[in-house]
């Protein structure tokens, strides 16, 4: 079932146009990891696809309507900017308040125990940490029992363990069904939760695959290795795209390592240690993104 | 849908009274001005207490109005919270009908010094049926006022909400002839004030509570004035799409 989808959707600010002709589907079930640099677009989409903006062309739907119809928005979460919680509200409150706008919310006592907000249920939200805080805005998300959950930047500030627990939470969520828009500065966190992995830049989808597929487009590995301080020039090895030093050891970038391998053993580089990676999410990243 | 429009009430009035300074502040100013300029100067005519205090609910009607609605909804706009909201599924009536009904609150508890004072330490009178008509003339009243807030707030960003109530502010309260008795204006003020929505809502004021015959020219003007910052306000909120961003 299609939970969300855009068709060839624009959105113009002024001159500048955000977004250019996006078409993209939300089937039920997984995280889709949105990926973007600043500026590409993904608030933009993220907005139109909740309701809060219109397309300048193209058709948006959730659940089969138009999001600014509130009735479409009845199996949505979203989660507000940690900035914006009202500072007089207590966390409790700022839980009812947004529970009132459900037909059948979670109880407060389940959302407050599985995000940890139990022992400040009772603090206004202008006193939370930024932890804290960022944990009740995301905790806003689940309250309407949704289907479909936005994140946007979910951890940014959380530490590291907080940020596993929420990762924790986020697969819990999806392991019964639901289905997350992520968008994150962390790579890392992307490679942790998604599913499948859009890329945006200049307001287009660059790309729209799986992680693995993701990261095999740049099609490149890297081979890291440490050599001796005999041979701290290595030979100029035949389909070598890149090399990196760090910490004593080596990094070579190549389309194809096994190649590379067979090629070092017989130039004879001594050599231990030796590491053969796909490229990282990041790396593929900025190569779709053109940086 | 109701208990939706009381729950948005509710979580604004709490939100408002946790910071009491706010509250106090609404009610500070028209509570001062009838102790520095009514009480002294008309506290012992009867009639003229009465036509004052009248002016200074107005007064505070009018300045509510205009900060709560134009400044409350700019900074609203300003913070994410407000798109987040606008993401719950609820029409925009509900959260609409929760910040009238929290402005009227706030506005009762800036009219009641007023009323108290004139009560207390002048010679205002007015009786029973009286006050309840004055209850219903500055609601009529406040209604200009309420659109041209609503309007500065959504079509400004905050700091330019605020000059504009401010500077909006002024020449309606003493071109609309607040700060007189009825006819006792200087004669340039009783010239343009009939045109100002000012006029028209204390006139009918004065109406409720004293001797007072309403003119047309100021009623046909109130009503002119209610259409049309109704219809600006309506044009500002389907503009609005939220606090513009990169």
């Amino acid at each position: 079932m299609m939970l969300a989808r855009t068709v060839e959707v624009s959105r113009r600010y002024g001159d500048t146009l955000a977004l250019d002709r996006v078409t993209l589907d939300i089937p039920q079930g997984g995280v889709v990891g949105l990926l973007g640099p600043n500026g590409a677009g993904k608030s933009t989409l993220i907005n139109l696809l909740v309701g809060l903006r219109r397309p300048t062309s193209g058709t948006v739907e959730l659940f089969g309507g138009d999001p600014r119809d509130p009735a479409s928005r009845r199996r949505i979460g979203v989660t507000p900017q940690e900035t914006g919680l009202p500072s007089t509200l207590r966390v409790r409150e700022c839980l009812e308040f947004v529970a009132r706008h459900f037909p059948d919310p979670v109880p407060h006592g389940e959302i407050l125990d599985r995000f940890g907000l139990n022992d400040v249920a009772r603090r206004q939200t202008g006193a939370l940490s930024g932890g804290q805080k960022r944990r009740l805005a995301v905790a806003l998300a689940f309250v309407g029992r949704p289907r479909l959950v936005f994140l946007d930047e979910p951890t940014t500030g959380l530490d590291v363990q907080a940020r596993r627990a929420l990762w924790d939470a986020v697969r819990t969520f999806a392991d019964d069904g639901g289905t997350v828009l992520l968008t994150s500065h962390y790579l890392e966190e992307i490679e942790a939760l998604a599913d499948r992995v859009v890329v945006i830049g200049h307001g287009r989808v660059l790309a729209d695959d799986t992680v693995e597929a993701i990261r095999g487009m740049v099609g490149i590995h890297r081979v890291t290795l440490t050599t001796g301080p005999e041979a701290a020039g290595l030979p100029g090895l035949p389909g070598v795209v890149g090399v990196e030093h760090a910490d004593g050891r080596t990094s070579l970038l190549t389309p194809d390592a096994d190649q590379l391998v067979r090629d070092l053993v017989h130039a004879g580089v001594p050599f231990r240690g030796l590491q053969v990676q796909p490229t990282t999410l990041e790396e593929a990243f900025l190569t779709l993104t053109g940086k | 849908m109701s208990s939706l429009v009381l729950t948005h009430a509710r979580f604004r009035i709490l939100e408002t009274a946790r910071i009491p300074i706010a509250v106090l502040g609404g009610a500070f100013f028209p509570a001062a001005s009838m102790l520095f300029f009514v009480v002294p100067f008309a506290g012992d005519d009867p009639a003229g207490a009465t036509y004052a205090t009248a002016s200074m609910v107005m007064f505070a009607v009018m300045t509510s109005s205009l900060f709560t609605y134009g400044v409350g909804v700019s900074g609203d706009r300003a913070q994410p919270w407000d798109p987040y909201t606008r993401t719950l599924p609820a029409g925009p009536a509900a959260a609409f009908a929760g910040r009238i009904l929290s402005g009227l609150t706030f506005m009762a508890l800036s009219l009641l010094p007023v009323v108290l004072i004139g009560w207390l330490f002048t010679a205002a009178t007015a009786t029973a049926g009286g006050l309840l008509l004055s209850v219903a003339a500055v609601v009529a009243g406040a209604l200009p006022f309420t659109f041209m807030g609503l309007a500065i707030g959504y079509a400004l960003p905050m700091k330019a909400a605020l000059a504009v109530a401010q500077i909006v502010f002024f020449p309606l309260a003493f071109g609309g002839g607040l700060l007189s008795a009825p006819s006792q204006a200087p004669s340039f003020v009783e010239t343009i004030a009939p045109y100002l929505p000012t006029r028209g809502a204390v006139e009918l004021v004065w109406a409720a509570v004293g001797d007072f015959h309403v003119s047309a020219t100021s009623m046909i003007s109130l009503a002119a004035w209610t259409v049309a910052m109704a219809a600006l306000a309506a044009w500002a909120f389907r503009r609005d799409e939220g606090a513009r961003f990169s």
